[in-house]
């Protein structure tokens, strides 16, 4: 892992990076996921995907929300524990400021409709996002070739989907597996 | 003392919240309108819905809405701090772990299912968002013919320049934002 901190003013990118992606963070922790793979993989190129998928599912065993967990992670990954500072000031700064105001005018902002209607459009555009974010993934599963990670991430899809199978349940049953059965893989490369 | 209650309060809620989301909600309910009554039951509907409204994960926006009421800025700043110690703690030291076990093989074993396991989990998060966009809250159960056309073509440009031409995601959503606007309120 190369040392990212010696760029210039990287913990400024740091912390503009999250506080960004927390302001845009509409429609649930998986959002932020998306969102940080593509700027910090695909922009910035800081992490790999492999990373960014293991700084989730740590994420998601941890207690609190995902978008503070994995913006701890990627500060924690990227520039130890002051990194893990900066990512977390960016990420909880915009729902501070952004509820204390709103915690004054609330009755008036739920029922403008004018408001009503620009989040409508811009949960059109999440679920763009996120779609193109996951098919990115998609492909990524599917070029190691491996027969049990396709089933693995089919079977968590449909548990989650159709079975409505607890978050919790699927990552500890997809970890024993993978402990058990792909062990003596070699390490993952990127395929890219 | 009305600073530690709420650091405390908000706290449980941070360190019980396991699996995100709203899996947070009936605890935060269960901290502020039952056992403190910072709020009645209609305030906090009006902060789940509030909470849609804005960015960030649920529990922040309840501990900055509550520590507002309760304690103003000082409030809100204690209430956020609660929330999220309990993920700093635990998840620093799994991030320890990690970091230092990384490359050992039964880690890697054990990541190796998790990472596509958590690609399974982000597409049915972006099924469901999906479905929301374009069925509204009641989802897929009044029936195919009621998707909203507008959000359907809005969504599809949005997809192909996002996958073509690899825009920036956040001004994409402002832009379609904007959009959602006009076509909502003026069309």
């Amino acid at each position: 892992m190369p040392d990212h901190t010696t760029q210039p003013q990287f913990y400024r990118r740091l912390f503009l990076n999250t506080l960004t992606l927390s302001a845009f963070t509409f429609g649930g922790g998986y959002v932020i996921i998306t969102l940080m793979k593509k700027r910090f993989i695909d922009q910035e190129h800081w992490l790999n995907e492999n990373d960014m998928l293991d700084l989730t599912a740590i994420a998601q065993s941890a207690p609190g929300a995902i978008a503070v967990n994995a913006s701890i992670l990627v500060g924690y990954r990227l520039a130890g524990w002051r990194g893990a500072a900066v990512a977390l000031m960016g990420t909880i700064l915009p729902p501070l400021v952004i509820l204390s105001l709103a915690a004054l005018v609330y009755t008036q902002l739920i029922t403008n409709p004018w408001v009503v209607w620009i989040l409508k459009g811009m949960q059109i555009g999440v679920a763009a996002v996120i779609a193109d974010v996951v098919i990115t993934m998609v492909h990524h599963v599917l070029n190691h070739r491996r027969a049990l990670q396709i089933v693995l991430m089919l079977v968590s899809f449909g548990a989650a989907v159709a079975l409505n199978v607890n978050v919790m349940l699927i990552i500890l049953a997809s970890g024993v597996i993978g402990a058990l059965w792909l062990k003596q893989a070699p390490v993952l490369e990127d395929v890219e | 003392m009305i600073y530690l209650e709420l650091f405390l309060s908000f706290f449980q809620v941070g360190l019980f919240s396991i699996g995100g989301g709203y899996a947070a909600l009936p605890l935060i309910q269960n901290q502020v309108v039952t056992q403190h009554a910072w709020l009645t039951v209609s305030e906090f509907a009006d902060v789940v819905t509030l909470s849609q409204m804005t960015p960030g994960p649920i529990s922040l926006n309840a501990a900055t809405f509550v520590g507002t009421r309760v304690g103003g800025a000082l409030g809100a700043i204690i209430a956020t701090a609660g929330v999220v110690t309990p993920s700093v703690i635990i998840v620093m030291i799994l991030a320890a772990i990690y970091v230092k076990f990384k490359g050992h093989h039964l880690l890697e074993g054990i990541l190796g299912g998790l990472r596509p396991a958590v690609v399974g989990l982000i597409g049915s998060a972006a099924l469901g968002l999906i479905i929301l966009a374009l069925f509204g809250e009641t989802g897929l159960a009044s029936g195919l013919g009621s998707i909203d056309l507008k959000a359907l073509c809005l969504m599809v440009v949005a997809f192909i320049i996002l996958r073509k031409y690899q825009l920036n995601a956040i001004l994409v959503m402002s832009v379609c934002g904007m959009i959602g606007a006009v076509l909502y309120g003026l069309i």
